[in-house]
């Protein structure tokens, strides 16, 4: 430990956003970096590799002016961390967290290493506490509860801006009537939103800044553009997460965390891997994306004997509308379950469009039921997705033989499916309760069901 | 000895300190970050450090360990739950916190403990290695204590009633103490006497796998499937169900909600085959994904090594790992990071091998007290992309014994579990076969063909309905496909979360016979002229 800063002038190499330094004394792995141009721009970075006196430093930002000669670079002997406050609610940063939004930085009451620790498998508590998003399809079907991660597999053009912007209006734990929930009948709680944009464009952003303005509770921003330094895609998500968990488990806060658009976090991970010369994996990201992203993703959760949750909604658009591209793959393995959009819905003026059949809530089980939602929930989940699932079996036969060379149970189910489309699914951006969707999903059971006998 | 480092590059370490041997646990910097050598390089060594490096600074101390990576066996591991290097976690959360703080050492075993001790061999017996000098009692099982040492020798005292666990149990005429605690290097299999055959079937409760794919005592399935096809709730009802002694489960770079969960259910549930708590039979490895890399690649062979172990004492022991494919891309990070030559997919060259040499470490043994012991593997493997072709399944597939391949198209139609019954296959089924015979039912070889032969009858005739749509079939195939059905949908799906989630081998047979006397007394109706519809 030195518990100082060094000054170096004593480049060696530069290359990309890779630096060599020579002769430098007890640098420390990850160890913040300055770095002063010799036009006087300050640059950060970090130490990536130390061999022996030669440091190997990362550049966040335009390497372009930066010399060998007159360069310095200041060894701060710090590691990354985030300056968390209470006061961070209703602030916009930039992926460097610095305040973009007029006002001046805060105070901080603490810093925090940004890459965060990991919960105790033992210390977590089962996320089990239902989230009404206002959408028949999530909260019918693929309900969602506090402490998920679940994320948005979006295709480009498809409305899943909407989707997120629908369920930050809408979040709230909610007590269905007369089910014995802690909350008392119709109580409800808010979310405080952490919104993690990741290399959008100003159309996004614009978008997303309105949405969040309406939030009462209260939200927080980490915005990252297009055209912001790549190395900040990297850091935006992590500063969010840490003042999520700051706000959750510090301030026993119930923290929903929106991060978009995933797919560039992951094209900013290659890029910087192979910035680095690292050996390329599939589709030439790096091999370790999995655990890079797990160590995002894993941060949700809820913890025994603690107030607070964090509840982690990541968009990803699949790229070329492919499920298997490493991406949504890798996002798939790591979070408990998906909500696929689908290109076809939205073509037949369904919103949300999200494909029911390849989406799915893993905690959903234990989030459902009596004393959660309803008693009947379960029983009516299942029986739409089972008929859903053969009427959407039945349309590619269909398709061949044409609904005269099928049994009359069949083309119910066919029928079924439409209807299952038109008036469940399709709802506008309109919110419904757990009840309304319940019951309208009872109803339209009903019709059909009745019809067969 | 200590030596200081003089390299760092993400987990790896290079360090200066003359005298290390491969594989020798090391400590690294002030907060004694663990870690283990993995190459001599002239003056250097390098070391895989096995938590987050980040903050650890040039010329800090390196303190040599003097052995290799190790576990801590004795009693106490049951209903125990550790991290890949087997630090106790619910230690670490009452001493530490809901957040794991790196370099804290903790010992698996709580050594304080006082136990009883009852002997099985006295003053002056003749004992040989690894022959039982006594048991203390561990929930409802006997942990035995053997004798280590190289030759047989003579007792000249033994414990009998309270002992503590690091005191001595008994005493050779030569001085060498017997304790009831040893340590075990992990990547070294335990000896046995010899090695024996798979025998007799394991009862999952899963229709499907005892029926069609069965595992067998000391055998290895493997379990492949995209995400969303329920790996983690088959691998878990087989944790909880199956008829194993004990059973060691790793959560290896897996959901920390899903492991959370798993260990409240755990805590609850009852063991239906001796109504004992259901902990006092498993031990849990988790090393969730967001724990450091390293210790996830270790934590397979640390569990490994405890359900070894118990093997050795005689009983049958099932070892769940969810999923191998974590290991391997854990293997593929450290291998990059020392920037080895890779193989396929960005994949060690030796993944095939250390993958095989681990599987190897299950099955049936003599253990050197004589006893009958066998360690059985169900392995999930998360192929990228669903992509059944990508190395670490195809290396499992050699290796394994029993291919049960997890279907995503099942899996959307909402079938669990989600086995597909064309491409999966069991090797034992004929270790099998002839226990279900004898203790179920006579019938079971036929049951099992006939329902075989509908099930493929029903893909032929699915691609020929699809042609000309199902009113274009005859009624007797049509049939086939109402039988293949319900074989489907009334057999082959088991809903996890019901009282069916168990099926014990009495019902299988039952509910298959059923389906197919039905479907011998419509088709005899059938030819006696009678219309489907009517049936």
């Amino acid at each position: 430990m030195r518990l100082s800063e060094h000054r170096y002038r004593t480049i060696s190499s530069l290359e990309g956003p890779l630096l060599f330094v020579r002769e430098v004394f007890a640098a420390r792995i990850g160890e913040v970096i300055r770095i002063v141009a010799p036009d006087g721009r300050e640059l950060a970075g970090e130490v990536l590799r130390i061999e022996g006196e030669t440091v190997l430093v990362e550049v966040y930002g335009e390497t372009r002016g930066l010399d060998a000669e007159s360069t310095s670079v200041i060894f701060t002997d710090a590691l990354r961390s985030a300056p968390l406050s209470s006061e961070l609610l209703g602030r916009t940063f930039n992926g460097s967290f610095r305040p973009i939004d007029g006002a001046p930085m805060f105070v901080p009451e603490k810093r925090s290493p940004i890459g965060g620790c990991p919960i105790n498998p033992s210390a977590r508590a089962r996320p089990q506490e239902f989230i009404e998003t206002g959408f028949s399809v999530i909260d019918g079907l693929n309900t969602l509860v506090k402490g998920q991660k679940l994320p948005v597999f979006s295709c480009a053009g498809l409305p899943s801006k909407e989707l997120v912007a629908g369920i930050l209006r809408n979040a709230r734990t909610v007590s269905a009537s007369g089910s014995g929930h802690p909350l008392l009948p119709g109580a409800e709680a808010a979310f405080v939103v952490v919104f993690c944009a990741v290399g959008v464009t100003f159309q996004e952003y614009h978008f997303y800044m309105k949405v969040l303005e309406e939030i009462r509770t209260g939200f927080v921003a980490f915005v990252n553009m297009a055209d912001d330094p790549v190395m900040e895609r990297l850091l935006a998500p992590r500063f969010g997460l840490t003042a999520a968990e700051f706000l959750a488990f510090g301030c026993g806060m119930d923290v929903l965390v929106v991060m978009t658009d995933m797919t560039n976090y992951c094209d900013a991970l290659r890029e910087i891997s192979t910035a680095r010369e690292e050996l390329p994996g599939r589709r030439g990201y790096p091999g370790y994306m999995y655990s890079d992203l797990a160590s995002l993703y894993e941060r949700a959760g809820r913890i025994r004997g603690m107030k607070g949750s964090v509840t982690l909604l990541p968009v990803v658009t699949m790229p070329e509308d492919d499920i298997t591209h490493p991406i949504p793959d890798l996002t798939g393995y790591i979070t408990e379950g998906q909500l696929v959009m689908s290109r076809e819905l939205h073509q037949m003026n369904i919103f949300p469009p999200v494909d029911v059949l390849p989406s799915l809530s893993r905690l959903m089980q234990k989030g459902i039921g009596e004393g959660r939602t309803r008693r009947d929930h379960r029983e009516i989940s299942n029986s739409l997705y089972r008929l859903y699932a053969k009427g959407r079996d039945l349309r590619k036969i269909e398709a061949i033989v044409g609904r005269d060379g099928m049994t009359k149970g069949d083309v119910l189910m066919l029928d079924f499916a439409d209807a299952f489309e038109r008036e469940f699914v399709n709802q506008g951006t309109r919110g419904r309760t757990i009840d309304e969707t319940l019951d309208l999903g009872a109803a339209v059971l009903k019709r059909f069901q009745s019809g067969k006998a | 000895m200590t030596g200081k480092v003089v390299g760092i590059s993400g987990s790896t370490v290079y360090v200066d300190l003359k005298g290390l041997k491969l594989l020798e646990r090391v400590y690294v910097g002030h907060r004694m970050l663990a870690g283990e050598v993995v190459r001599l390089d002239g003056e250097r060594a390098i070391v895989q450090v096995y938590e987050d490096t980040r903050g650890l600074g040039m010329n800090e101390p390196v303190k040599a360990g003097g052995a290799p990576l190790t576990v801590r066996l004795g009693p106490g591991l049951l209903s125990g739950m550790f991290d890949g290097l087997q630090r106790p976690l619910e230690k670490l959360r009452d001493e530490t916190g809901p957040f794991i703080r790196i370099g804290k050492d903790m010992r698996a075993l709580d050594c304080s403990a006082v136990r009883r001790f009852v002997p099985l061999k006295r003053k002056g017996d003749e004992v040989a290695p690894g022959e039982n000098i006594g048991f203390v009692e561990e929930g409802a099982f006997r942990h035995f204590i053997a004798a280590g040492g190289r030759s047989q020798k003579r007792l000249s005292w033994t414990a009998d009633g309270e002992i503590s666990l690091e005191g001595p149990v008994g005493v050779f005429e030569d001085g060498e103490i017997i304790t009831a605690c040893s340590e075990w290097p992990v990547r070294v299999q335990r000896p046995c006497r010899r090695r024996l055959p798979v025998s007799g079937p394991i009862v999952t409760g899963q229709r499907s796998i005892d029926f069609l794919f069965p595992l067998a005592r000391g055998g290895t399935a493997v379990l492949p499937g995209g995400f969303g096809t329920g790996k983690t709730i088959l691998e878990q009802s087989i944790a909880k169900l199956a008829d194993a002694d004990i059973v060691v489960y790793v959560g290896c770079g897996e959901r920390g909600n899903e492991m959370a969960e798993m260990i409240e259910e755990f805590l609850d549930l009852k063991d239906h085959w001796t109504g004992r708590p259901l902990m006092e039979r498993t031990i849990l490895v988790v090393n969730t994904s967001n724990m450091p890399v390293a210790a996830r690649e270790a934590s397979i062979y640390t569990a490994v090594t405890m359900a070894e172990y118990y093997r050795d004492m005689g009983y049958h022991v099932l070892f769940l790992a969810d999923s191998l494919s974590r290991w391997a891309e854990a293997l593929r990070e450290i291998s990059s990071s020392l920037e080895e030559m890779p193989g396929e997919e960005g994949y060690p060259t030796y993944l095939a091998s250390r993958l095989s040499s681990f599987i190897q470490r299950a099955g049936v043994v003599e253990t050197l007290s004589g006893a009958t012991g066998s360690l059985s593997m169900v392995l999930s493997v998360s192929p990228p992309g669903a992509d059944f072709t990508e190395p670490v399944t195809q290396a499992c597939l050699r290796a394994g014994g029993a291919f049960l391949m997890l279907d995503t198209s099942l899996a959307h139609k909402r079938h669990f579990p989600a086995i597909n019954w064309f491409q999966s296959y069991s090797l034992y089924s004929k270790d099998t076969i002839e226990v279900y015979i004898e203790k179920v039912s006579a019938r079971w070889g036929t049951l099992m063909q006939r329902c075989r032969e509908l099930l493929q009858k029903e893909q032929t005739l699915l691609e020929v309905s699809e042609i000309v749509g199902i009113e274009g079939l005859q009624d007797a195939d049509r049939l086939v496909m109402r039988v293949a059905g319900m074989i489907r949908t009334e057999f082959l799906a088991q809903n996890a979360y019901t009282e069916d989630a168990f099926s014990p081998p009495e019902k299988t047979c039952a509910v298959i016979t059923r389906i197919l006397d039905y479907y011998d007394d419509a088709s005899g109706r059938l030819k006696q002229g009678k219309g489907l519809e009517e049936i």
